[in-house]
């Protein structure tokens, strides 16, 4: 059980996680009203996700198709027949006073995943309809409700504690990521909260025969916090044992201003949330043909388009792993290469736009970069229109104001000087300004060709062709 | 005036669909001292009924065409109040119409009020309806039977021919029994429970009253549809129930207890019952002795489940979104507050029974068990229907008893279902019939049929109907 190096001043960390991932339907959980994120409150919102006197839910069927997918896609067993049950407690934002969800009867059971050499047992992954939001911040005196979210579906996927760090954690909660919106069960918005986890984090020593005891970290948003949390409570835990304390069972919330997680409820105030089977909604049998018919639908896997990427470019299989770690940069890849070079769109998506997206934090999908655009930007690049580093200058731009390539590039004069005359008459100028140099250099200093092209460079704000300067330089200095 | 002399006279045009919700609506007053209704919709009833003598032709034709009907307010009724008989929805008016009214609307019925209730349908007397208790109309201090007391006894009254309860432990079935009426509660899932406040989701179904079994076969031919919207509703082709009272089932097999007299059942009651099995047997049916001695269990499986899925189903009703709210500057007592005002003995004590047989570390000891018991009498009934192909029973121990004579002992009042939930417990169709008179008042005894034998049930009660006299009886 113990594995050395991931101890932690002797103590080995032990962490499950339950991560949830709001679906991508049409409709909600058990209601005909639109699941679609950031609409005006409570717009999305019907009889049933009121919880009016009277209303009865209708189970969404492309919910039970997601759930599948996600099923097969981790070798899991499929439910022949799931069940529903009610979780009973009272929240202003749950408007019948319990959560539908599934305790005994999941869709998804006995799953895996596969995080670097290491494997990740799923326990269950079962579905259930989220709550609706309470805002706080808007009023002063008061709180506000919107149900626009009560009813989306969610699969909860709960894995068991065979997590080791943080740093494993993170892993395989990208592993998660990555899946789900390879198949298209959830857009995987973590910021707009379309996939939340909550982490269950115990130490124990090495040779101890039992977990020790746990403490739940709610609602964790992003990747870098569910490392920090849980790096932080491995500590918090460490520190308490060591002082002669003892864990408490209880649920802690991450704040993220503070880098620090703080008591929510101990277990003697945890809800008892009296379960029992949801009898508005019969047990539901998920036939072969269904799953067959799923299967047959499924989309790439990564590690499947990762192959294709490797077969169908060239790609070697670092760049195409790269290219293949979201969903997102591998369909924009696709998009880019139907007009663009291959070899030049990877290695312009890995290095500079990536780190664009990491320095500015945020998705793809809410930059303004388009793959036409960035086609275009390589497009450029390879037919000597403009130069590597005016490309990095034309791509900062594209990236703040989302403008079209050629008009970046026109408007700033930024076009590639490949004129022979134009530039021979900027070298001999630089020759006739720099004797001493020029000197130096015919007596062997060759380091100073560098010299030159940089004056060349500046002469033309880095506009000039850089393999046509080195040409015309060579033949006129030697 | 029973339901087919109403509907004949109204196709005759002898008279009109505004005279006849008028007569229902003036009675409806004079009786008002019965308490049968939470709400009157005079203006809109009379209407509704201008409208529909102004198109005669379209609604001849219909199963209830023209007539006036009660609706427990039980049912969502769009832009009219719902109470269902509690404080906490003293005002609450849904934007939505329930699969049965709008069913009977379209099946050309008047809607002229909502009827009292217990609250919630928790109840076996009509006493725990913030409106007040309703009065059976054979005697001023009796009460009519519960949950659905106010259509019983608007029925029984002659204030309207036709009247929807709900049963979920003999809500209709009692009731009916008690005010000398016919009401059947059919198969589970055969009407749609959609717009109809939940109780025990499991067990509630809507069905018809009627002073015989004419009238319930019409409004069940209205009420009952396959409903998408509902997930336990029954997808089955359409039977036409009152075609079927015409049909000849032959000669039957009845079960009947073995030792129904060990039971606490009256001697009036008896003797009204052993007086049915000769109308039976001189109809040429035969009697083949059951063995059920589980019959008591089902109280106490129904005593659990029923709470159990109450606690849930009302929690809804937090003064949150809808109903009552109390003054509270503070979530805890918001709920704490609204939930103690809103209300009434019986719903809080049964709420809090249902919160503790789920909690954990009694869950196996209840719930669990409970299932057990529910799933034994499923399979008991399955047995029975491989020798027989109706179960005879008395509807009730006794006949209407006096107000405030049992609210005070639960045991007592919960013993009141003890002939009606084992129906309920397996999900299966039964009617209650009145078949005798005794100090003055009604008894009634109930067939419980196989899964979705409905028309059987109307049948056999319709073909007793043609050789008695009880159903006829007014009070």
């Amino acid at each position: 059980m113990a594995q050395d190096n991931t101890l932690v001043n002797g103590w080995q960390p032990v962490i499950g996680l339950e991560v949830h991932v709001q679906l991508t339907t049409n409709t909600k959980l058990f209601s005909p009203s639109r699941n679609q994120f950031g609409e005006e409150a409570n717009t999305l919102v019907d009889l049933i996700d009121l919880g009016l006197p009277g209303v009865l839910p209708v189970l969404n069927e492309g919910a039970i198709k997601q759930g599948i997918k996600f099923g097969l896609a981790t070798n899991a067993e499929i439910a022949e027949t799931m069940v529903f049950d009610r979780k009973n407690y009272f929240y202003p934002d749950l408007p019948k006073g319990y959560q539908i969800t599934q305790l005994h009867y999941p869709i998804v059971k006995n799953g895996r995943v596969s995080i670097e050499d290491k494997e990740v047992r799923i326990h269950q992954a079962h579905l259930e309809e989220d709550a609706g939001k309470s805002i706080h911040d808007i009023y002063e005196d008061e709180s506000v409700i919107d149900l626009n979210r009560s009813g989306v579906p969610l699969l909860e996927i709960v894995s068991e504690p065979d997590i080791r760090s943080a740093e494993e954690a993170v892993r395989y909660l990208k592993k998660i990521h990555q899946i789900v919106t390879y198949l298209d069960i959830s857009d995987g918005n973590m910021s707009q909260g379309s996939l939340r986890c909550d982490a269950n984090v115990s130490i124990m020593r090495p040779d101890d025969k039992e977990y020790g005891t746990r403490a739940e970290i709610k609602n964790i948003n992003s990747f870098r916090f569910v490392e920090k949390a849980i790096n932080y409570e491995i500590k918090r835990q460490i520190k308490v044992l060591e002082s002669g304390g003892k864990v408490e069972q209880e649920t802690r919330l991450y704040d993220a201003i503070k880098d620090e997680t703080r008591s929510m409820r101990t277990k003697e105030f945890a809800n008892d949330y009296r379960y029992f089977p949801c009898p508005d909604l019969v047990p539901f049998s998920i036939s072969d043909k269904l799953t067959q018919e799923v299967q047959a639908n499924m989309g790439e896997l990564p590690e499947q388009k990762q192959a294709r990427l490797v077969e169908a470019y060239g790609l070697s299989e670092y760049d195409a792993g790269v290219i293949c770690g979201d969903k997102l940069t591998a369909d924009f890849y696709e998009a880019v290469v139907k007009n663009a070079n291959p070899e030049l769109t990877a290695k312009w998506i890995i290095g500079d736009l990536n780190a664009l997206i990491n320095k500015n934090d945020v998705n793809l999908s809410d930059s303004k970069i388009t793959a036409e655009n960035f086609s275009q930007l390589i497009q450029k690049i390879s037919d000597n229109t403009i130069s590597g580093k005016i490309a990095k200058e034309v791509l900062e731009e594209i990236w703040e104001s989302g403008e079209d390539v050629a008009k970046v590039i026109e408007g700033k004069g930024l076009q590639q000087i490949s004129d022979k005359s134009e530039l021979e008459a900027i070298v001999d100028q630089i020759i006739n300004d720099n004797p001493s140099q020029v000197t130096a250099y015919k007596s062997g200093k060759d380091k100073l060709f560098g010299f030159f092209v940089g004056q060349a460079m500046k002469a033309t704000q880095g506009k000039a062709n850089p393999g046509l300067i080195n040409q015309i330089l060579k033949s006129k200095l030697n | 005036m029973n339901f087919k002399d109403i509907r004949e006279s109204f196709r005759n045009k002898e008279i009109s669909a505004k005279e006849l919700t008028q007569d229902s609506l003036d009675k409806a007053k004079k009786l008002s001292n019965l308490n049968a209704f939470i709400s009157t919709f005079d203006k809109d009833a009379l209407k509704k009924a201008q409208h529909i003598d102004n198109n005669f032709n379209d609604y001849k034709v219909l199963a209830l065409g023209g007539v006036p009907i009660a609706h427990k307010d039980i049912f969502c009724t769009k832009g009219r109040r719902t109470t269902c008989a509690s404080k906490i929805l003293e005002n609450f008016t849904p934007p939505y119409e329930s699969t049965v009214t709008s069913n009977c609307h379209q099946a050309g019925s008047i809607m002229i009020g909502k009827t009292n209730m217990d609250e919630f349908a928790m109840g076996s007397s009509n006493e725990t309806s913030f409106f007040g208790p309703v009065i059976n109309p054979w005697g001023d201090s009796l009460v009519p039977g519960g949950s659905s007391g106010g259509s019983a006894a608007c029925v029984a009254a002659d204030i309207t021919s036709l009247a929807t309860g709900t049963d979920t432990g003999g809500s209709i079935r009692q009731p009916a029994a008690l005010c000398g009426i016919t009401g059947l509660k059919p198969t589970y899932g055969l009407v749609s429970r959609w717009g109809m406040i939940a109780f025990c989701s499991s067990m509630d179904q809507a069905g018809p009253f009627a002073r015989d079994a004419f009238g319930c076969a019409a409004l069940l031919d209205a009420m009952a549809s396959y409903d998408a919207k509902d997930s336990t509703s029954a997808k089955r082709d359409k039977v036409k129930y009152e075609d079927a009272l015409r049909n000849d089932f032959g000669k039957l097999k009845i079960g009947v207890l073995k030792g129904i007299d060990q039971l606490g059942i009256s001697e009036e009651v008896l003797k009204a019952y052993d007086n049915s099995k000769i109308v039976l047997e001189k109809l040429g049916h035969t009697f083949v002795e059951l063995d059920f001695s589980e019959l008591s269990s089902g109280i106490c499986s129904y005593y659990v489940i029923a709470p159990a899925e109450c606690s849930s189903n009302l929690s809804r009703f937090d003064g949150v979104k809808f109903g009552h709210r109390s003054d509270s500057s503070n979530i805890s007592d918001l709920y704490l507050q609204t939930r103690s005002e809103g209300f009434g003995e019986e719903v809080r004590k049964r709420i809090l029974i249902g919160t503790y047989v789920l909690s954990a570390g009694f869950y196996d000891a209840y719930y669990r068990k409970a299932q057990k018991v529910r799933r034994m009498m499923k399979s008991k009934f399955d047995e029975f229907f491989k020798t027989v192909d109706l179960v005879f029973l008395p509807t009730t121990l006794d006949q209407a008893f006096e107000m405030n004579r049992k609210s005070s002992d639960p045991n007592r009042m919960y013993k009141e279902d003890l002939l009606t939930i084992p129906a309920n417990l397996a999900g299966l169709p039964a009617i209650s019939f009145p078949n005798g008179l005794a100090n003055k008042l009604p008894i009634g005894a109930q067939f419980v049929g196989n899964y979705f034998s409905e028309d059987l049930l109307l049948n056999i009660t319709h073909k007793i109907q043609e050789v008695s006299d009880w159903h006829k009886i007014i009070p």
